[in-house]
C-alpha cells in the first residue's frame, strides 16, 4: 500500500516536473521575441525623425541623411516581386487543387515544397547568373525576380490548401447551373477563397519585403536614387545590415530606426493577415 | 474508299482527344494555362540547380572532391578549399538544433497537450511572430544586444562550470561560433515548433483518450503512446529546421565573426557557407574565385533539398500511414 503510494507519488511528480518543463520552453521561446520587440522599438525611435523619411545617406564620416531611398527601393522591389510571383503562384495553386491528381501534380507539388526549403541565398546566385551577368549591372528587376522565386512556392502552395477548403458542393451547384468548369472555377471556387488566399499573400509579401540575403548580388545597393528598373537599388534589409556592420556611431543609429520601420511593416501585415482570419471564423 | 473519311475522323478525334475530355475549349484553356504556370514552379527549381552546377564547373574541374576537404582559401594564390566553411556551418547548425529541439517540442507538446484553448492562438501567434521577424533584424540584435550578453554573461559562465572542456576554453569573444548557433537556435524554433504541432495534432485521438483511460498521467501518454506514432514526423521537423539552420545567412553572418578556422573552442569566430557568399560575391575577382563560391553554393543546395525530401517523407507517414510514423 504504501509502496503503491510512493510509487503513484513519483508517477504525479513526474509529471509536473514534464508540464512545467514545457511551459517553461514556451516562455523561453518567447522571451527572445520581445527582447528583439522592445530594442528595435527603444533604439528605433531614436533614429527616426524627419530626414529619416525624406533624405538621401549621407557620404561616409558626416552625420545625419536619411533612407529615403532604401524606403522607395523596398516598396518598388517588393512591389514588382508581387507582381511576378503572385499571379503564377495562384495560377499554379489553382492547377494543384484543380487538376493535381495526377503524376505532373505531384511533381509540381514536390517542386513548390523543395523551392520553399532551399537557401534563399542560392536564389541569389541563381538570378546573378541569369540576370546580373547578362546584363552587365545589378538592377532592381533582378532583385525582384529573386524575390518573386521566393514568394512563388508559398503563394501556389497556399493557393492549392486553400481551395481544397471551398465546399465540392459549391462547385456542383455552378456546374449543375450549366456554367462551364473553368467559370465555377474562377468565379465560385477561387472566389469563396480568395480572402483565405488574401491573407496567405500578405504573409508571403511580409517574408520577402524582410529578405536581405536573395539581394545582395541582385539589387545591391545604391547611395543614391535610382531612375530606372535597371540600375543598382537601395533597400531596407541591405542598408540595414551595410549600416549594421559598419563603424560608425550614427550609422547604427539608423540602422535601428530602419529595423523598426521593417518591422512594423511585417508585423502590421502579419497582424492584419491574423485578424482577417479571425473574423472569417467568426462569420 | 468508304473507310476512308471514318479513319479521318477518328484520328482527328484521338488528335482532339485530351481537349475533348473537357466540356468546351474554355475549360482546355483554362487547364492548359494553369499547367503552364505550375510548370514554371518545377522550370524554376531545375534551372536553379543547372545554373548553379554550370556556374561552379570551373571549380569543379580545378578542384574535384579536394574542395571539401582542403582548407586553404586563398583567394591570391588561387587556393580554395571549403573545409572551415562546411565546418562552420555543420557544428553552428547541429548545436543550433541541440538547442532548438527540446525547447520547440515543449512548446508543441504545451500547445496541443495542455494548453488553455483561450491561451493557445494567442501563443501560437507569438512563435509565429518569430518567424516573421526579418534575418536582418535579428543579426542588428544579435550584434548589439546577444552578443555582449554572450561575452560578459554566458560565456564567463559556461567557462568557470564546464571550463575542463575543451569547448568553452579560450577568451569569451561574443562574436563567435557559439553565439550564432543560439541566434539560429531562435530562428529555427518557430519551424521545428509548428511542424511538430502539427504532426502531434496528427495522432489520432482515440490513441490518446485510450491511454487516459487506462489511467497514465501525461507525461505517461506522452512517453508510451504519442512519441512512439508521432517519432518519424518529429524527426523530420527536426530536420526541417536543420535545413533552415544550415542557408540561414544575414544573422548568423553577422555574429559568428567571420573568420575561416577550425577550431574546438565554441567561443572562437568561425565562418559559415553562407556567410562566405553573402561576403565574398559581390567582391570576388576572377572567375575561379566566383565560381568557387558557387561551388559553396551548389554544395548548399543539394544538402538542403536533400534533407528537405527526407523530412518531407517523414512528416507524411504520421498522417498517412495507419501505423503511423514509428521508425
Amino acid at each position: 500500500m504504501s509502496l503503491s503510494g510512493e510509487h503513484h507519488a513519483w508517477r504525479k511528480l513526474t509529471n509536473s516536473a514534464f508540464s512545467v518543463a514545457c511551459v517553461v520552453a514556451t516562455i523561453v521561446a518567447v522571451v527572445p521575441l520581445f527582447g528583439i520587440l522592445y530594442y528595435v522599438a527603444s533604439r528605433g525611435i531614436q533614429g527616426i525623425n524627419g530626414d529619416f523619411f525624406t533624405q538621401l545617406p549621407k557620404p561616409v564620416g558626416e552625420t545625419g541623411g536619411g533612407m529615403a531611398n532604401a524606403i522607395v527601393g523596398t516598396l518598388k522591389l517588393v512591389g514588382l516581386a508581387s507582381l511576378l510571383g503572385i499571379p503564377p503562384g495562384v495560377m499554379a495553386g489553382v492547377y494543384l487543387a484543380e487538376f493535381g491528381q495526377t503524376r505532373t501534380g505531384t511533381v509540381v507539388r514536390f517542386s513548390a515544397d523543395v523551392l520553399s526549403g532551399i537557401p534563399s541565398i542560392t536564389v541569389g546566385i541563381f538570378v546573378y547568373t541569369l540576370v546580373v551577368l547578362a546584363s552587365k549591372s545589378f538592377s532592381a528587376l533582378a532583385g525582384a525576380l529573386a524575390l518573386a522565386l521566393i514568394m512563388l512556392p508559398t503563394v501556389t502552395r497556399t493557393t492549392e490548401e486553400l481551395l481544397r477548403l471551398v465546399p465540392e458542393s459549391l462547385r456542383e451547384a455552378a456546374l449543375g447551373l450549366g456554367v462551364p468548369k473553368w467559370r465555377a472555377t474562377l468565379s465560385v471556387m477561387l472566389r469563396t477563397a480568395a480572402p483565405g488566399i488574401a491573407v496567405g499573400i500578405m504573409l508571403a509579401v511580409a517574408r520577402v519585403a524582410g529578405e536581405t540575403a536573395p539581394l545582395l548580388f541582385t539589387a545591391f545597393n545604391n547611395r543614391f536614387w535610382s531612375d530606372s528598373w535597371k540600375e543598382p537599388t537601395a533597400s531596407l534589409p541591405v542598408q540595414i545590415y551595410t549600416y549594421a556592420v559598419s563603424p560608425f556611431e550614427d550609422w547604427h543609429r539608423q540602422a535601428w530606426a530602419a529595423a523598426l520601420v521593417l518591422v512594423g511593416l511585417v508585423l502590421v501585415l502579419n497582424i492584419s493577415a491574423r485578424l482577417l482570419v479571425r473574423n472569417r471564423v467568426r462569420k | 474508299m468508304a473507310s476512308q473519311p471514318k479513319s479521318e475522323v477518328s484520328s482527328r478525334s484521338k488528335w482532339l482527344q485530351p481537349f475533348a475530355s473537357e466540356a468546351n475549349w474554355g475549360d482546355a484553356i483554362f487547364r492548359g494555362l494553369t499547367l503552364v504556370f505550375a510548370l514554371v514552379v518545377v522550370v524554376a527549381l531545375c534551372g536553379i540547380a543547372l545554373q548553379m552546377l554550370k556556374a561552379s564547373r570551373l571549380g569543379l574541374q580545378a578542384f574535384g572532391l579536394g574542395f571539401i576537404t582542403s582548407n586553404a582559401w586563398d583567394p591570391i594564390q588561387d587556393q580554395f578549399g571549403a573545409l572551415p566553411f562546411i565546418f562552420g556551418t555543420v557544428v553552428s547548425s547541429l548545436l543550433a538544433l541541440t538547442l532548438a529541439v527540446p525547447i520547440s517540442l515543449g512548446i508543441a507538446v504545451f500547445l496541443t497537450e495542455m494548453c488553455p484553448v483561450w491561451l493557445k492562438d494567442p501563443v501560437a501567434f507569438l512563435i509565429e511572430l518569430l518567424a516573421a521577424v526579418p534575418s536582418v533584424v535579428y543579426g542588428l540584435w544579435g550584434i548589439f544586444a546577444l552578443a555582449p550578453w554572450m561575452r560578459e554573461v554566458v560565456e564567463p559562465g559556461l567557462a568557470t562550470t564546464l571550463g575542463f572542456l575543451p569547448f568553452f576554453q579560450g577568451p569569451s569573444q561574443g562574436f563567435g561560433m557559439l553565439t550564432g548557433a543560439v541566434i539560429l537556435a531562435i530562428m529555427i524554433t518557430p519551424t521545428i515548433s509548428a511542424v511538430s504541432r502539427e504532426v502531434l495534432n496528427a495522432v489520432p485521438g482515440a490513441l490518446r483518450e485510450g491511454s487516459y483511460a487506462l489511467g497514465a498521467t501525461r507525461w505517461e501518454t506522452l512517453r508510451t503512446v504519442i512519441l512512439p506514432f508521432a517519432r518519424s514526423g518529429l524527426v523530420g521537423a527536426s530536420i526541417l529546421g536543420l535545413g533552415r539552420a544550415l542557408g540561414e545567412t544575414m544573422a548568423i553572418t553577422m555574429v559568428i565573426g567571420n573568420r575561416p578556422q577550425i577550431s574546438s573552442s565554441l567561443f572562437a569566430p568561425a565562418y559559415t557557407m553562407a556567410s562566405v557568399i553573402a561576403n565574398e560575391f559581390t567582391e570576388a575577382t576572377g572567375d575561379l574565385y566566383l565560381s568557387a563560391l558557387a561551388e559553396i553554393g551548389f554544395l548548399l543546395f543539394v544538402v538542403t533539398l536533400v534533407l528537405n525530401i527526407i523530412a518531407r517523407a517523414l512528416v507524411w507517414r504520421v498522417a498517412r500511414l495507419p501505423e503511423g510514423g514509428r521508425l
